[in-house]
């Protein structure tokens, strides 16, 4: 329970900090960023909206910084974002929403596969790991691993929906109207095979890596030896000796590597204009849209945070030692 | 006397991980892809057959023997641009790769050896730092700087790229901090300083340089990533901007792929080769990875 506790304080704390950093950044940036924004919509813009943004962004005010803060948080708990100025005059909130969805999707289940697929390459790779096939893995894996996500998708892209043609080139669902009930999902599935399949390939190397790594030091433990001389079968020593105690570093190496996959996730959804909170992010950025950004920015944390607290929580559950309150 | 059996332990010691260190396949071959950029690097005024920057050739051209990877939207050579972005794309690794080192070893030295309540406030800001995906942090930082270019990059990268290592380093501070030399040490009345910089920090050298490859991975992927999305500064030459302006003239739907291909390929190679030598380091200095 102690473990527990411990995590849901430090949960806290990185959303203060994350918080904290979204108020603190644009009033810390020489040449005030938020107030070329402002100037840059002032005609598109009503009255009410600018001077929201600027109570927003600190600028004109009287208040002292630490009343700016107090408000500040006080909009972000009753989840009032503002308004997006690219997507005007639609609030910051319905915009994230719509794109939350696919990327929880897209996201999600790829990252599960990866992990799963990785993870059980990697035992592999190391229970024969004078083969063949796994001084081939390897080097492949670190090539894998070193690829930029971006640059990967759109090769991916360019083969296999511009050069063959069996996938679509982005989106994430048929644009002819009337697609209805199974039609849908299915189109929505075809035009997820690609993005996902990028993301999957890239993650996996790393997943495969660690846990090769773990593998080959867990292998060389007496009670491995001890199995084997026991005339257990060898199957039994691989995953229930072996593999059962390697994937620990695995979770803990977890909060690394959601950000990473996270960031390729961001990337791709760019590459393919899959229309999650990716692409919406770059929209933001050529728009200069400071509040979508920072409201992204805050969900994309929330959501690496939930991860990270789920994989501590298994964690617990994989690990006696964990529930003992250790370290 | 003990310490000079010491010293000399230490020197025998180091030569023999330098040599494994060349002897080991992988980082032999990282070695040599590294090497080969960087030679490309410092001779690209000679290697490159045209000035990165003349727009004086036919634009959208494919490959040809005048130009090997064909010209840009705007009649730059390719090939050129390629060859001039290695110091770029090689600096930014480097440069980064050692100041968000520099934190990490600064961070996790202190934080391990005093322990304490300094270890409790470092170590939650480093986990913070951990947790908070770089990527986005990265975007939304540069986004609201106002100043673009390649030092702006460089801060941003650093100061996202530390946790990892300060982590790993700290937990071999801890470890380290309970051996008998360093316990002699503290008995004899030496400064922390001292204790930190000569006794421990030697000791973990290999640890430190496998942090070092592991960040300029982490900092050549990054850098590639912003300028892609345009938050460089896109008139520079490195690699990063070489793909930000082939997606932004759609190069691939031209069919002018070695556009998009080449330099994205170049960075994966670039960052293997960091990621050979960061885990040649981890085989080498851990028995058990070592192939038996």
């Amino acid at each position: 329970m102690k473990y527990i506790l411990k995590r849901v304080i430090f949960f806290l704390i990185t959303l203060w900090a994350a918080l904290t950093i979204n108020f603190i950044l644009p009033r810390m940036m020489p040449g005030n960023p938020a107030e070329v924004m402002i100037a840059k919509f002032q005609g598109r813009l009503n009255p009410q909206a600018i001077s929201a943004l600027e109570i927003a962004f600190g600028i004109n005010t009287h208040e002292s910084m630490l009343a700016q803060y107090w408000d500040y948080l006080g909009r972000m708990a009753t989840g009032n974002f503002g308004i997006s100025v690219s997507f005007y005059p639609t609030t910051v909130a319905q915009v994230l929403a719509q794109a939350v969805p696919w990327t929880l999707g897209l996201a999600g289940i790829s990252t599960v596969i990866a992990f799963i697929l990785g993870t059980l390459l990697g035992i592999r790779v190391s229970w024969k790991r004078n083969s063949a096939s796994s001084s081939f893995a390897v080097p492949i894996a670190f090539f894998l691993n070193s690829m930029p996500y971006f640059w990967f998708a759109l090769i991916v892209e360019y083969v296999f929906a511009f050069v063959f043609g069996w996938f679509p080139l982005g989106g994430a669902y048929s644009s002819s109207s009337g697609l209805s009930g199974l039609a849908l999902v299915w189109s929505v599935l075809y035009h997820a095979i690609l993005p996902a399949a990028t993301i999957i390939i890239t993650a996996m190397g790393g997943w495969m890596l660690t846990m090769r790594n773990n593998m080959i030091s867990v292998l060389s433990d007496d009670y491995i030896t001890f199995a084997f001389a026991q005339g257990l079968p060898e199957k039994e020593i691989e995953m229930n000796y072996a593999a059962r105690n390697a994937i620990l570093p695995s979770f803990t190496g977890f909060a690394m590597a959601i950000g990473f996959v996270i960031s390729g996730v961001l990337l791709t959804e760019i590459v393919f204009s899959y229309p999650g909170v990716g692409y919406l992010l770059y929209q933001a950025v050529l728009n200069i849209d400071y509040p979508l950004m920072q409201a992204i920015f805050l969900f994309i944390t929330v959501a690496v945070l939930v991860a990270n607290f789920i994989a501590d929580i298994v964690y617990v559950f994989l690990d006696p030692r964990a529930r003992s309150g250790g370290e | 006397m003990s310490s000079l059996i010491q010293e000399q332990d230490r020197v025998v010691n180091d030569v023999n991980y330098v040599k494994l260190f060349f002897k080991n396949r992988k980082s032999a071959i990282g070695v040599i892809i590294f090497l080969s950029f960087v030679v490309i690097a410092i001779f690209a005024p000679w290697i490159a057959p045209y000035s990165p920057n003349s727009m004086a050739f036919t634009p959208l051209q494919g490959p040809s023997w005048k130009h090997w990877l064909g010209t840009t939207a705007v009649g730059q050579d390719i090939l050129s641009q390629v060859i001039w972005g290695t110091r770029l794309s090689l600096m930014v690794g480097l440069i980064t790769g050692g100041i968000a080192t520099a934190i990490s070893v600064i961070m996790g030295l202190t934080s391990g050896y005093l322990g304490g309540i300094t270890d409790d406030i470092l170590m939650t800001i480093t986990n913070i730092f951990l947790v908070i995906p770089g990527l986005p942090l990265i975007i939304i930082i540069s986004a609201f700087i106002v100043v673009k270019g390649v030092w702006t990059i460089i801060f941003v990268i650093s100061l996202t790229g530390w946790a990892w290592g300060a982590r790993t380093l700290r937990s071999q501070v801890l470890t380290l901090k309970n051996r008998d030399y360093v316990k002699a040490s503290v008995v004899t009345g030496e400064s922390s300083a001292h204790i930190i910089f000569s006794d421990i920090f030697p000791n973990m050298l290999s640890l430190v340089v496998a942090n070092f490859f592991g960040a300029a991975v982490y900092a050549v992927l990054s850098e590639a990533g912003l300028e892609f999305l345009g938050l460089g500064d896109s008139s520079a030459i490195s690699w990063g901007t070489i793909l930000y302006w082939a997606q932004n003239n759609q190069a691939l739907l031209f069919g002018l792929w070695e556009w998009a291909a080449v330099p994205g390929l170049l960075i994966a190679l670039l960052g293997m080769s960091f990621a050979l030598m960061n885990f040649a380091v981890d085989e080498l200095t851990n028995p058990r990875l070592r192939k038996r």
